[in-house]
């Protein structure tokens, strides 16, 4: 009975925490991280000592960065990380040993011993995945340049970090070292089998196992094994002291072409969120105030130091790499951070006898204020910086919508299908406001003497300064369909009244809107290529205005059709037999039709008298 | 069930008074027996539908077109409307007697006022000159053809005049078929069409 009272205490406080701060934290514009990291500061062991165990959260919501990482690894197919070794190994590289280097050296030079100075500038070199993936995503910056090059030097720490940990026991006792190379390369070779199992499992097995489980047809059950899925490779991973983030990567990158990549997506996503803010309140719990306060002066010139001198070696790195001026700060800035990794590596040498426990707690304490420390940096460069830059380089990103808007209509996108819309509506006389999140087209619509918004419609608050509360109608044009379904997402909970008008770049598109509840939708290649239809039965001899007539029927018909499919979403075989049935109806009605008129043409005149009195 | 059609056909609806009264007035009424077809609404693109227009008759016993006069005569998707449902063995020729016996009934508005319709107006014709047609059309389907219910120089009718007017709409949809002028009526005479007359197409 105590366990359970205290399990609901538990969860009263960090939930009670979350919901309080993280909505004040977005009201003020400093993004759901830092809500997340002052409620941890709030309830920890240095404010209202309402949770006095950090550790223990910490070790446990380390597993929503390990949920994260397979939900990167499901966005990117095996062939794109295999386009992505070279920034991987070698940017990764660069930043790694380039960082613990420059940090090594400095320690030196300040009279650091030598085995603190290592660790220091390997611990330091980290980099916290969370944090950096996490504002990546919450920007819609992952597919972009410094996205990519975020997630590969991300990915090479997270390698890194298992020689680093097995690199410092040896650093520790020189006699300890012969003992343990041996059972080092029984180590790796488990390591590598672990692995060997999970690129072959979930090349072989996984895809039959989930059909399996997906024919169930239990939704929960389907959820259960999705995290089982992830928590099985984190476990085998763990066993031979490999990075579990790392493994659920791989299996996450294995699965990226199933076809069970969406519903693992959408059934993942909210344990991956809640347990990240979990991580991300424990990270605030986990900063020890008293060797702050003990030595504040010492702390602050860490955190300083190690935040300059990594963003030295990002500078330079960022001006070779595919990295646009604007997006450069907030490159540097999420890779200058200290990272979760950092923790477990002071740790371990603190246990191994590397440094003092004490050295340990003032690095521990660095990292986490220098985490704690990059959400208030962003929102600095979100005012200072970036739009400064915006004015320098040309090509820099221009400034987001920001004053609220009235029209009735909102286009959201406005490449070559919204552009099209919103060149109708203008010429009748109609007002709406644009929102296109690519840069680029922004820039480019622009020249033509558009007014257009540079915005992100997935993001409520500034569909809300569109005007989405007001407007009638919302154009939904976007190109890209995971963008596309969520924004029509996020108007069907936050603005049930204003009417979506959807493009859908195909088949599946439609149905994943149409299960949204949109009605407005209308497929981009149809029409034209009705057109395109129209045009060949011209030249083959049909009368223009016929051609005109069988394409709208058949519109008419290919309409119908996916309104009678549409149920059926996602049962494969039932939805190619009706689409083989309605065709061939159509095609046997159309001979009739034909024979009928050919009948017609032969007839001389009325030919039953008898009927006809 | 309903046994009455109306198809309402006016091609700018935001520039009518007479029509959009007339039809809200139908729908306001919201008669059971009634089908309102407004055919700009549901064939945006010149496609008619024909087996669902078709259908829509099969039970009807009264098929009203309700219509502005324009160039003298039906709006011109009300006539695509005619020439596809209309159809060739289905509503004349062979076997085309699937509107025998039904009742058709025009209920027009004119822009011109009354005294136009006139040899000395500049109209020049009694408003009768421009009803054969469709008195014809109802005969070779072998329909009844009502007096019309006209309304002449809509666009200067007063209010009361015009709620009057739907008033009448109104009532006579509801009573059908016992109206006074239909109990004058002679019995619909099918029209005789010679075996080698075909029709052109």
């Amino acid at each position: 009975m105590e366990h359970g009272s205290s399990w609901l205490q538990t969860s009263l406080v960090y939930l009670g925490a979350a919901v309080l701060a993280v909505p004040l934290a977005r009201l003020l514009g400093l993004g759901s991280i830092i809500g997340y990291l002052a409620a941890g500061i709030v309830i920890g062991p240095w404010g209202l000592k309402l949770v006095t165990d950090p550790a223990t959260i910490l070790h446990f919501a380390e597993f929503g960065v390990v949920l994260m990482l397979f939900l990167v690894g499901l966005e990117l197919e095996p062939k794109r990380l295999w386009a992505m070794r070279r920034p991987i190994f070698g940017w990764g590289s660069v930043q790694m040993i380039g960082c613990t280097a420059l940090i090594l050296g400095t320690g030196l030079a300040f009279g650091a011993e030598g085995r603190l100075a290592l660790v220091a500038g390997l611990g330091l070199a980290l980099s916290s995945t969370a944090i950096g993936l996490g504002v990546l995503n919450e920007r819609n910056l992952m597919a972009t340049g410094s996205g990519q090059s975020v997630l590969s030097v991300a990915l090479l720490q997270d390698i890194a970090a298992i020689p680093i940990l097995a690199l410092l026991p040896l650093l520790a006792v020189s006699t300890a070292g012969a003992a343990e190379a041996g059972s080092g390369w029984w180590g790796a070779a488990k390591a590598v089998g672990v692995v060997a199992v999970i690129v072959l499992g979930g090349r072989i097995a996984l895809r039959p196992a989930l059909r399996w489980i997906a024919r169930s047809d239990t939704p929960e059950i389907f959820t259960a094994a999705s995290l089982l899925l992830v928590v099985a490779t984190a476990a085998l991973m763990e066993s031979v002291g490999l990075s579990m983030a790392l493994g659920a990567f791989l299996a996450g990158v294995l699965l990226a072409e199933s076809e069970y990549r969406r519903e693992l997506e959408t059934d993942l996503e909210p344990f991956k969120g809640l347990l990240l803010g979990l991580f991300f309140m424990a990270v605030g719990m986990s900063i020890d105030f008293a060797v702050v306060l003990a030595r504040p002066g010492l702390v602050a010139a860490i955190v300083v130091g190690f935040l300059l001198l990594k963003t030295l070696v990002l500078l330079a790195m960022a001006h070779f790499m595919p990295v646009p001026l604007a997006e450069r700060p907030v490159f540097v800035l999420l890779l200058a951070q200290g990272g979760e990794f950092g923790f477990v590596v002071f740790q371990a040498a603190a246990q191994a006898g590397v440094i003092a426990g004490e050295s340990a707690s003032l690095l521990v304490a660095a990292v986490a204020l220098s985490m704690l420390l990059t959400p208030l940096l962003l929102v600095l460069i979100d005012r200072w910086i970036a739009p400064r830059l915006a004015r320098h380089g040309g090509a820099a990103k221009p400034a987001e919508i920001s004053e609220p808007q009235q029209a009735p209509i909102i286009i959201a996108g406005f490449g070559r299908y919204g552009q099209i819309i919103g060149r109708l509506l203008y010429a009748n006389g109609l007002s709406a406001t644009v929102l296109e999140h690519d840069a680029d087209q922004v820039e480019t619509v622009r020249r033509f003497g558009w007014r257009v918004f540079y915005g992100d419609a997935t993001r409520l608050d500034l569909l809300r300064t569109a005007g989405a509360a007001e407007a009638r109608v919302l154009v939904l044009a976007i190109d890209d369909v995971d963008q596309s379904v969520a924004v029509a997402r996020l108007v069907r909970e936050h603005f049930p009244r204003l009417q979506v008008v959807a493009r859908a770049r195909n088949v599946t598109h439609y149905y994943r809107l149409h299960e949204l509840g949109i009605e407005l939708i209308e497929r981009e290649t149809l029409d034209s290529a009705l057109m395109s239809a129209r045009n060949v039965l011209e030249l083959m001899g049909w009368q223009r205005h016929a051609a005109r007539n069988q394409a709208l029927r058949f519109r008419r018909h290919s309409i119908e059709l996916m309104r009678r499919m549409a149920p059926h979403f996602g049962d494969e075989q039932k939805l190619i037999a009706l689409s083989r049935q309605g065709r061939e109806q159509l095609e046997a009605q159309w001979a009739a039709e034909r024979a009928e008129q050919r009948q017609r043409h032969d007839r001389e005149g009325w030919q039953t008298p008898a009927d006809s009195n | 069930m309903p046994d009455i059609v109306v198809l309402v056909a006016h091609p700018q609806q935001e520039h009518s008074s007479v029509n959009r009264a007339l039809q809200q007035a139908v729908q306001r009424q919201g008669l059971a027996r009634v089908d309102l077809r407004d055919l700009y609404a549901l064939y945006p693109d010149y496609l008619v539908d024909v087996a669902a227009e078709q259908a829509a008759l099969a039970e009807a016993q009264l098929v009203v077109w309700q219509q502005p006069i324009h160039w003298y005569g039906m709006p011109p998707l009300l006539k695509l409307w005619l020439d596809e449902v209309f159809s060739f063995g289905w509503a004349y020729g062979p076997e085309g007697n699937r509107l025998r016996g039904k009742d058709l009934w025009l209920v027009a508005s004119t822009g011109g006022a009354a005294e136009s319709y006139r040899p000395e107006g500049y109209n020049r014709y009694f408003f009768d000159a421009f009803l054969p047609p469709y008195e014809q059309t109802a005969a070779l389907a072998g329909m009844r053809f009502l007096p019309p219910l006209l309304l002449h120089g809509a666009h200067r009718v007063g209010d009361a005049e015009l709620a009057a007017h739907a008033e009448l709409y109104v009532q006579r949809l509801a009573s059908y078929p016992d109206w006074p002028e239909i109990a004058e009526l002679e019995a619909c005479a099918p029209c005789e069409v010679p075996v080698d007359a075909r029709p052109a197409d």
